[in-house]
């Protein structure tokens, strides 16, 4: 009985007591899942163009903050910087259809699969030959990026929140949007729409492939180095942050692969379940359930929707 | 024209093929892709797949503003004929020339710039969008304002979009698919996804128009609609059409000229109503006694 008080009431009990501690938890969870939502946007725009499930997306994340912030220590202005870091981004995409996709074509998704491994490891040698495997700290003030903190008091308690969570919601609020509306009104987004739907339909009326690649690859690598900013601003630039990019499995599996609207709910259900779940029930078990909550709860849903929230339905003819 | 392209043989004698290759050999380009009234011209043609020939050494011609009709028993190598006009199968030998134009390797993207639009036999249409969007689609090479315009959303993008949607409309109307112009085309009954596929084509404005098995499973009242509509866009538009097909009725209805295909070979070309009467035509149909 005792347990199933811990377990079902008192959790419930603080956070009626605390409310600005249940609201700041939301608020950490809300940022963590948006930039959850970034990670896995940058696997549903390769995802949904060519079928492939990109391993690398996590290490590009790596590979692009350490490129602006190895750039920047060449002393080269930050603004600067940044640009060159988009144009190595687009120099990636290029390389990664040249050489990966494109002799590739047609084969077994597995193989495609593979591949991406091959680029994550690539770009792990890449990254530590070119800047070196200690940790790197991301240069925010010199991005313009807001410092410090403020604390609202409120409900008789206070929230504290940091100005960089909240630089980092609106940009990634903005991007958001801008792809969305991106590959909903413009040609190139009903192209790659069209790709994502029938390579053979797309390539009779004469798109062509090659170029919807570069482009999701570009688009998926700007998103990369968007997040590798912000998770850098929160913590150092190094070769750990990439396992953040296995977070995005669960929220990929929640909101389907295919769904960009997916990608940002199951991105938010992740942060706060996880952060949410850290904080008042982490306890009972001892703490440090935030690194395995997303997983349950991934296995929990695909249970019962396995094409996930957005998903297309998988409807196979017998 | 060339001998070899308008008999109805598809072997061609070693003289015939001597002369092709001496022909050949002194850059000489054969008749048939000179004809001002040739739109394409196929000229032995043959397509195989590691030991399985799909195509042996196939020619014919396809004119300005007829409908060319290819038929022949399931695995004759119609579609891959097709793919092979259309850049996705890249001849093992021969050429073909478009326009009086001929590329060793044509790409589809070649293929569909230089005005070449196609259907499929199962139906391959971007189930996930509008028929608006998809015919839309249909429109991506004839739009040209960049990356830049369309990101900012507003500007010369906005003026052009608006010109094709007026296209696409005109389009639907033909077709006479307004009610469905919303729908995600996945939704459509079978006959219905064959008429946005024959509009997302007609969108490019193609001056060769592939169409394979256009009416394959439809009921006899769909086949006289999409008959109709082959005949108005070949007649209104001028557009040519070749086409493969299985009803027999409709192909000696719709056609100007049939090539007939078996086992990869040509076995006959001519009207529908030589071709008809063709022996070597009747036996591959009803089969011979061996």
């Amino acid at each position: 009985m005792n347990a199933l008080y811990q377990i079902f009431i008192e959790p419930f009990i603080f956070m009626g007591e605390a409310p600005d501690l249940l609201i700041q938890t939301i608020w950490e969870g809300f940022v963590s899942g948006i930039l959850y939502a970034l990670i896995a946007l940058g696997f549903v725009l390769i995802f949904k163009a060519s079928g492939v499930f990109n391993f690398a997306q996590g290490i590009m994340v790596v590979f692009a903050a350490l490129t602006l912030v190895g750039f920047y220590s060449m002393g080269i202005p930050a603004i600067i910087s940044l640009i060159l870091a988009i144009g190595v981004m687009f120099l990636l995409a290029v390389t990664v259809e040249r050489v990966v996709l494109r002799p590739l074509v047609n084969q077994p998704d597995i193989i495609l699969f593979m591949a991406t491994f091959g680029i994550t490891y690539f770009l792990i040698g890449l990254g530590e030959f070119i800047f070196g495997g200690e940790p790197k700290v991301m240069i925010t003030s010199q991005l313009y990026l807001p410092e410090g903190r403020t604390n609202f008091d409120i409900l008789g308690g206070f929230v504290t929140i940091q100005h960089i969570d909240v630089a980092a919601a609106v940009i990634a609020i903005i991007m958001i949007a801008v792809l969305g509306i991106f590959f909903s009104k413009t040609r190139i987004g009903r192209a790659l729409r069209a790709v994502a739907d029938s390579h053979k339909a797309a390539l009779s009326v004469g798109i062509s492939l090659n170029q919807i690649w570069v482009i999701v690859w570009f688009a998926a690598g700007i998103v990369a180095l968007v997040t590798g900013i912000m998770w850098g601003a929160r913590s150092d630039v190094s070769f750990a942050l990439q396992i953040i990019a296995l977070k995005a499995l669960p929220v990929l599996i929640l909101g389907g692969f295919t769904s960009i609207p997916g990608a940002i709910v199951g991105g938010l259900i992740i942060g706060i379940g996880e952060k949410i779940g850290e904080f008042y029930w982490g306890p009972l078990l001892g703490g440090g359930i935030e690194t395995w909550l997303a997983y349950v709860i991934a296995l929990i849903f695909l249970m019962f929707r396995p094409q996930g929230l957005f998903g297309e339905k998988i409807i196979e003819r017998v | 024209m060339s001998a070899n392209t308008t008999s109805a043989h598809s072997f061609a004698t070693d003289a015939e093929i001597e002369k092709a290759a001496r022909a050949e050999a002194a850059g000489a380009v054969p008749v048939a892709a000179t004809d001002p009234e040739v739109l394409l011209a196929v000229e032995n043609v043959s397509l195989s797949f590691g030991g399985v020939k799909a195509l042996a050494d196939v020619s014919f011609d396809i004119r300005k503003g007829e409908i060319r009709a290819i038929i022949g028993p399931n695995g004759a190598g119609k579609t891959s004929m097709l793919n092979c006009i259309n850049g996705f199968y890249h001849p093992t030998e021969g050429r073909i020339t478009f326009k009086g134009e001929t590329r060793r390797k044509m790409r589809p993207y070649e293929a569909a710039a230089g005005g070449i639009a196609r259907t499929f036999q199962n139906v391959a249409l971007f189930k996930g969008m509008s028929t608006l969007d998809n015919i839309m689609a249909g429109r991506s090479l004839k739009m040209k304002r960049g990356f830049f315009w369309q990101i900012l959303g507003f500007g010369p993008a906005v003026a052009e979009e608006v010109e094709h949607r007026r296209f696409v409309e005109d389009i639907i109307d033909f077709l006479q698919i307004q009610a469905i112009r919303k729908t995600p085309v996945g939704k459509l009954p079978y006959g219905l996804q064959k008429r946005v596929e024959l509009g997302r084509a007609l969108a490019m404005e193609p001056e060769l128009l592939l169409l394979d098995e256009p009416m394959a499973g439809m009921n006899l009242e769909e086949k006289e609609d999409m008959s109709r509509f082959i005949l108005d866009v070949n007649q209104h538009f001028g557009t040519t059409i070749a086409l493969i097909e299985h009803d027999m009725g409709v192909v000696m209805d719709l056609s100007d000229r049939v090539v007939v295909l078996e086992y990869g070979r040509k076995i006959a070309d001519g009207t529908p109503s030589v071709v008809k009467s063709d022996q070597k035509v009747i036996d591959a149909y009803l089969g011979v006694p061996h």
